[in-house]
């Protein structure tokens, strides 16, 4: 029987997650790592065992872009579509690959070799084009590389066994700063909260004025007291590496190599709220540092800093699990993430309340960002006062920027708070800037007159990306890849969003398609106001800025797109009638429109 | 600025349609429509009507305005119409559109309307969103041609016809805003006379057009 | 509980008395003030999704069903900058799916129309999606016409919340959101679900219909024939007076 297939691999997954229905992204995860996709008898039998509905079920599989309830090929192979890879040839390196193994993208292939599609911003801009295959991160992509692989896959050569170069992801570090200099020491923050206290390191983190590193800056210290002074069953620390702004990776090397600050951050938190249980949250692209992560938390448990009575402390206990997403930038949103760590659709939740009362599995919750923890590590170190000390007053302490697109040393900077743009220019050797988009997608793009601003809270908040933009760059296209990023990101929940986001992507292709007129303009305008004012979360809030900064900052992309004075349909008529040209063999005059 | 400069309608433009002349006291329309150069002479507006891929079902309610149509008729000239058998569109007031589109032919038509009239008018369901013919766009026009002239059973030696004088189908219904600007709708399968009576009196009255409870419905 | 005296806010200038924990939205409900809605029911826990009822609340646009009342809150409702933004979220419900109401045998019945006579939606306005959503006609006594799905989720909250099953979710994402039923085969015949649910009948649309039954009331006398829906109470509403 053909469930039986199913069960076998199925019930050992089960055992591992010890059937907690909320394990299921995890469970849903590992069963499509081994079996290739989601079969229906997997999905019914994980729906007894489980005892959930089917339907919800597949509704999470629904819901997650790496997750499929069809057969996706031996390869699954993903390019990864931000911006940044586009403009280093991703997309004719895709053509070439598609060309060189006879699939077409967006398809399995007849013989269910492989399939190949596009992915959102894989966290790999400093040394892209990148791709997933099977998950995996493949970096640096050339026609070279494109063709190795092709061969690899003909020959069906197990990816465990291509070359390992293919794999070398570097972290890029072009400055560092008091986080990347890398002079914390495993297990000094906990000594010295064990030496100062709970409640004094409290103040300390406090005193230091830290705020969240996600880029809202919400101040870290009263996020902790909130929490620990909510009441609940149990407390939650839960770390979001739900990296997906696009042009963002500085999680993405902080947990490659600084994962024990990183985990020792999280440590402190839940030694100050009073949690047991933490969650780092990674994004499914990153499914390639899970290993070394759970050989650092192993290790963090062998030296007594994590697990039972950490440090010999009779009443701290404190553990740490991983749970990978499964592509959907949405879940970066602390309460989407949670209904995610739940083994749910990542939908983000009616707030209030918030997490800090009413988070993992209703009770209160801490959700901060890599980059914060990392900082908690050193405050409980070095004192608050100390790192207060560094910035600027209002946002103190250092950013790491995740800098990527057209400039000479792509990577990660780590400046003190209030660096200008053009430092940032200026040291990662770009040249003729026409445009920096600032924080991703959600961002803001600045021109040149612009470039003197600061990072930092009080002028450009921001989660760290920053993609740079020569004169040779199309600003109308950059937009349209991030209306197009948000229409595939947008959860569908609120009606603004679902709709709006695809709507926008539709309007910025009947633009490229030389199609628009003022008409279309005074559109994408009302569709903006309308998606900040009625947005259920901050995707929706954000989707039309890409648009309207460049509109404001580089008409002159718009208005060559700007052909027509009048209305005109978003679809070629002449086009619309070649389905009816091919059945009847006709091609005389009145078999076409004259294009207008 | 008319009242029809400041549209809250949903017709599909950033700039208002040519305002209509105002309509004089007690139903006397007056304007430059007819450029005749007769200052003082009452001149009708012309409006124009077309059926594109619809049922006349909303021509047939346009009649149902009964012996309203003769109180019309003192207001407005017909120039292209099912109603006066005139083939093309001439300089227009109003073009009135029943149905959407689901051939080359509709799109020429809608063109020369949209081109010839000041206000155009989207009558019905169809030429609103589409209507029943739209409910073939999740097929394809391969598989329906080919479904309706070879595949169907009870066909024989079937092909699909290739006369030059028959326009093409496209490979989708729209409906009529979707390929040009539309100043107004009056929804509705058909909508009844005294919807349309209304929102064609109070454009000739120079008023926004505007349907209460019970004139505005789809169905 | 000590209810000498209801806290209330301003709706319109109108005052509203609440109890504590009600949402703007119930609070207006039961003063007779009408809020354009479609997700929100008053039996199921509020899901906040259709964004119909935004109000703004002291100057800011928020979901008045997911909103509690406050004392002293000033709320604008019936204004015409959010009635244009709930005819501009009214015309994306219907070119996202496929609506047409001739064939529809809700029609009269059907909260997305009368809401959107209500705000006087005179056309779609947008290009339609014109998606292919098949009908699923499996179950002997009902119909599912997916086409008119609006994702409002009632079904689902009925289903789960009030019949102790779980016959529909919802599932894809973004524009590819759809309704889907608990069974393997993907249709409704093979389900749990019954005629007898409170899911049945819960349908603010024409997806969740019975079969031999439909166009049974003439028109002029179906429910939105008679009045606008603003002027309809809502069942609940008028059955707790």
């Amino acid at each position: 029987m053909v469930s039986q297939i199913h069960a076998a691999y199925l019930d050992l997954i089960l055992t591992r997650y010890q059937h907690n229905p909320n394990h299921l992204l995890q469970i849903l995860r590992e069963a499509q790592e081994y079996f290739g996709y989601i079969h229906a008898d997997a999905l019914s039998y994980l729906g007894q065992q489980l005892s959930l509905p089917r339907a919800d079920i597949a509704g999470v599989v629904g819901f997650y872009s790496f997750l499929s309830d069809q057969p996706l090929g031996e390869y699954r192979v993903l390019f990864s579509d931000n911006i940044t890879d586009r403009m280093l040839g991703s997309v004719d390196l895709m053509t070439q690959f598609c060309a060189q193994l006879w699939v077409e993208a967006g398809k399995v292939s007849e013989d269910g070799l492989l399939s190949v599609a596009t992915t959102s911003c894989t966290g790999l801009c400093d040394q892209g084009p990148a791709m997933l295959v099977n998950n995996i991160a493949i970096n640096r992509l050339t026609p070279e590389r494109i063709t190795a692989i092709a061969e690899l896959i003909r020959e069906r050569m197990p990816v465990s066994a291509w070359p390992a170069s293919f794999f070398a992801i570097e972290d890029n570090i072009q400055r560092k700063d008091i986080l990347l200099n890398g002079e914390f020491q495993s297990g000094s923050a906990l000594a010295a909260l064990l030496q100062r206290g709970a409640d004094a390191t409290l103040q300390e983190i406090h005193a230091s004025k830290l705020r969240g590193r996600g880029g809202a800056g919400f101040a870290t210290g009263k996020k902790w007291e909130f929490c620990r002074d909510a009441v609940g069953d149990a407390h939650y620390v839960v770390c979001n590496a739900d990296e997906g702004e696009p042009g963002t990776f500085k999680d993405r090397v902080l947990l490659n190599r600084y994962a024990d600050q990183v985990f020792e951050g999280m440590t402190l938190c839940a030694r100050v709220i009073g949690a047991k249980q933490g969650f780092l949250y990674l994004r499914g692209e990153y499914r390639y540092l899970l290993a070394h992560l759970q050989a650092v938390l192993q290790q963090r448990r062998s030296q007594n800093l994590l697990g039972h009575r950490i440090l010999g402390q009779a009443d701290f206990d404190f553990d740490i699990e991983i749970h990978l997403g499964a592509g959907a930038y949405v879940c970066g949103e602390e309460s989407a993430l949670i209904e995610s760590l739940e083994g749910k659709r990542g939908t983000p939740r009616n707030r209030p309340p918030f997490p800090v009362t009413n988070g993992y599995l209703n009770q209160p919750t801490v959700v901060n960002n890599v980059e914060t923890f990392a900082a908690a590590s050193l405050i409980a170190v070095k004192g608050g006062e100390w790192y207060a000390s560094i910035g600027t007053t209002v946002s103190s302490g250092t950013k790491i920027l995740s800098v990527s697109g057209d400039c000479a040393r792509p990577g990660l900077y780590e400046y003190p708070f209030g660096v200008t743009v053009a430092q940032v220019l200026a040291d990662c050797g770009a040249q003729e800037t026409q445009a920096v988009q600032v924080s991703g997608a959600s961002g803001i793009c600045l021109a040149p007159a612009e470039f003197n601003r600061q990072i930092a809270f009080e002028d450009i908040p921001t989660a760290g990306a920053l993609m740079v933009f020569d004169q040779s760059r199309d600003m109308f296209e950059v937009a349209r890849n991030f209306v197009h990023f948000f229409a595939h990101e947008s959860c569908g929940f609120c009606t603004p969003c679902r709709v709006g986001t695809s709507l926008l992507a539709n309007m910025m292709d009947k633009l490229a398609l030389g199609h628009g007129s003022p008409y279309d303009f005074a559109e994408i305008e009302k569709l903006n106001t309308l998606l900040q004012s009625t947005s259920h979360c901050g995707l929706g809030h954000a989707a039309c800025n890409p648009v309207l900064d460049t509109i404001a900052k580089f008409r002159p992309a718009y208005q060559k797109r700007l052909i027509h004075h009048e209305f005109v349909p978003a679809f070629d008529l002449d086009f619309a009638l070649t389905q009816a040209r091919q059945m009847t063999g006709r091609d005389d005059s009145g078999a076409h429109f004259e294009s207008t | 600025m008319s009242e029809l400069d400041t549209l809250n309608s949903p017709a599909n433009t950033p700039s208002p349609p040519t305002p209509l002349p105002q309509a004089g006291e007690g139903s006397q329309v007056s304007g430059e429509v007819n450029q005749s150069g007769e200052g003082h002479h009452v001149k009708k507006l012309k409006v124009a009507t077309t059926s594109l891929a619809g049922c006349f079902g909303c021509h047939m309610s346009f009649l149902d305005i009964d012996e309203r149509l003769l109180e019309l008729v003192k207001l407005v000239e017909f120039d292209r119409s099912p109603l006066t058998d005139i083939k093309h569109c001439g300089p227009c007031d109003i073009g009135i559109i029943e149905g959407g589109l689901c051939n080359a032919e509709n799109v020429h038509v809608l063109r020369e309307f949209r081109a010839n009239c000041k206000i155009l008018i989207a009558l019905g369901a169809c030429a609103v969103n589409g209507g029943l013919p739209a409910q073939r766009n999740h097929l394809s026009l391969t598989t329906i041609l080919e479904e309706v002239y070879h595949a169907q059973h009870g066909l024989v030696d079937g092909f699909i016809p290739n006369d030059p004088e028959l326009p093409l189908p496209l490979d989708k219904v729209h409906p009529i805003h979707e390929v040009v600007k539309v100043d107004y709708f009056i929804p509705g399968c058909p909508p009844s006379g005294d919807a349309i009576w209304k929102v064609l009196t109070d454009l000739l009255a120079g008023r926004e057009p505007e349907l209460g409870h019970g004139l505005i419905h789809y169905d | 509980m000590n209810q000498d005296k209801l806290d209330t806010f301003t709706l319109d200038g109108q005052t509203i008395p609440f109890s504590a924990g009600q949402t703007i939205i119930q609070a207006a409900i039961a003063a007779g003030v009408y809020i354009p809605h479609l997700c929100f029911h008053p039996e199921f826990k509020p899901h906040g999704s259709c964004k119909l009822c935004t109000v703004k609340v002291n100057g800011r646009q928020t979901a008045s069903c997911t909103a509690l009342a406050l004392a002293n809150l000033v709320v604008e409702n019936n204004t015409a900058e959010l009635n244009n933004e709930r005819l501009t979220l009214l015309q994306m419900l219907f070119v996202e799916g496929n609506h047409f109401c001739p064939s529809c045998e809700k029609s009269g019945d059907c909260q997305l129309q009368a809401t959107a006579y209500e705000l006087k939606m005179m056309s779609p306005h947008f290009d339609h999606f014109f998606p292919d959503r098949p009908v699923d006609a499996t179950h002997p006594e009902y119909l599912l016409d997916f086409n008119r799905c609006i994702l409002c989720s009632l079904c689902v909250r009925a289903s789960r919340d009030a019949d102790g099953k779980a016959v529909f979710a919802l599932s894809g994402r973004g524009i590819k959101s759809h309704l889907i039923v608990n069974a393997e085969s993907g249709n409704l015949v093979d389900t749990d679900f019954s005629s007898t649910d409170k899911a049945a009948h819960i349908c603010p649309v024409g997806v969740i219909l019975k079969k031999r039954v439909g166009f049974a009331v003439p028109i002029g006398q179906r429910r939105f024939d008679a009045q606008p829906i603003s002027a309809t109470p809502h069942p609940i509403a008028k059955g707790d007076a």
